[in-house]
């Protein structure tokens, strides 16, 4: 009985010893990881839409669209997040869309989990540069082999699921961007 | 200093003891890949050994891997932590690899064989020659790959752009074929040490 009580009792202070430092870690930490995903969504919008002047934040229900705006005022297109299930994980996706939603200007992996090497190349230009100027009607299609419409994107060798979790991920949170604008 | 040395030869973790395979495997697709990888885990690996080497005494023996994991989990999470707040962009390099050291058998099985049987400065000599030993292999192996199968080193291109990469270097198939060949390698030096 001695001994069991002992067990516990080093498994419990263990845990809480280790927990209570993670918890001081994280939260001196949290601030600076959020700012730093914001500093990095900022950066993004600027690399994809180098124009746009002013950049106005747009809430509709849980998600953040950013209204993007050049020097003579004029609505230039929209910046917004895609989130979706990629291969061992969450995917999230900074794309920036012209004012009508049919063509995009390009796309930034802003978080992903995927397979070093394989998957993990969605990040890499050779990918994410097929995105530039994508038309996305009727929508984004993924192929294996070498593309022939403007709708189109070469998937990624060893790594096909990564590849059309990005294009699927695009095409529905565009539908749903469109649904929240129009009831805008 | 026999401590210090054995890990990075006579009993290197990844050639001699084949320990730590998965992340060994996973990983080096590329030589930085390789290196930051063994550098977080040369953090870990020095954090965990000593403080198992400090608490030996008072850890039952029927918990102490339940202990020692929840030990390297919390390192391995400061790391993680730390990188995403101060350099998120190693961190994005990194992704997935750095929560991957928590299940790299090297650091338990350092813990459990050689820190909580040791003296706290034996402990972490022996974690810094383990940890240094892990990283040179994971270099070299990254290396190796990575010259194959994109024709560049640490992204600088070596090999003349016409080189066609070999694709397999990169899948799993390409490391296990690496890392057959440098073990056999090895063994073949210690041979002729052997005999001569």
């Amino acid at each position: 009985m001695k001994e069991f009580f002992k067990i516990m009792g080093v498994l419990t202070i263990t845990c809480v010893i280790c927990a209570f430092f993670l918890a001081v870690v994280f939260s001196s930490a949290k601030e600076k990881i959020s700012m730093n995903e914001k500093k990095r969504i900022k950066q993004a919008i600027e690399n994809l839409a180098p124009d746009s002047v002013t950049v106005q934040e747009l809430k509709l229900k849980d998600q953040v669209v950013y209204k993007l705006f050049d020097k003579n005022k004029k609505l230039m297109g929209y910046a917004f997040i895609a989130k979706g299930q990629g291969y061992q994980g969450t995917i999230k996706i900074l794309s920036v869309i012209d004012p009508t939603l049919q063509k995009l200007e390009g796309i930034e992996i802003i978080e992903s989990v995927e397979t070093p090497g394989l998957g993990a190349k969605i990040q890499d230009d050779p990918f994410r540069k097929q995105f530039d100027g994508l038309s996305v009607l009727p929508q984004i299609e993924c192929l294996k082999d070498q593309v022939q419409k403007n709708n189109q994107i070469q998937a990624i060798t060893g790594a096909t699921i990564s590849s059309r979790a990005v294009v699927n991920i695009l095409n529905k949170e565009i539908k749903t961007l469109e649904k929240l604008l129009k009831t805008q | 200093m026999k401590s210090f040395l054995k890990g990075l030869w006579s009993e290197h973790p990844i050639f001699r003891q084949l320990l730590g395979m998965c992340p060994t495997l996973a990983v080096t697709t590329s030589a930085l890949n390789g290196l930051s990888m063994g550098l977080a885990v040369i953090f870990v690996l020095f954090f965990s050994s000593l403080v198992v080497s400090l608490i030996k005494k008072w850890v039952p023996p029927q918990v102490r891997i339940a202990v020692y994991t929840v030990i390297i989990a919390t390192f391995v999470t400061i790391v993680d932590i730390f990188f995403k707040a101060q350099f998120p962009d190693i961190s994005r390099a990194l992704g997935p690899y750095v929560p991957l050291i928590i299940v790299n058998c090297i650091i338990l099985g350092r813990c459990e064989a050689f820190a909580s049987k040791h003296t706290v400065v034996t402990s972490i000599v022996d974690a810094l020659g383990m940890g240094l030993g892990f990283t040179w292999g994971l270099f070299v192996l990254g290396s190796i790959r990575e010259i194959f199968g994109s024709g560049t080193v640490l992204g600088m291109h070596i090999l003349s752009p016409k080189y066609n990469p070999l694709i397999v270097m990169i899948l799993p198939a390409g490391a296990f074929l690496v890392l057959g060949f440098l073990v056999a390698l090895m063994n073949r030096i210690e041979k002729w040490k052997a005999s001569s």
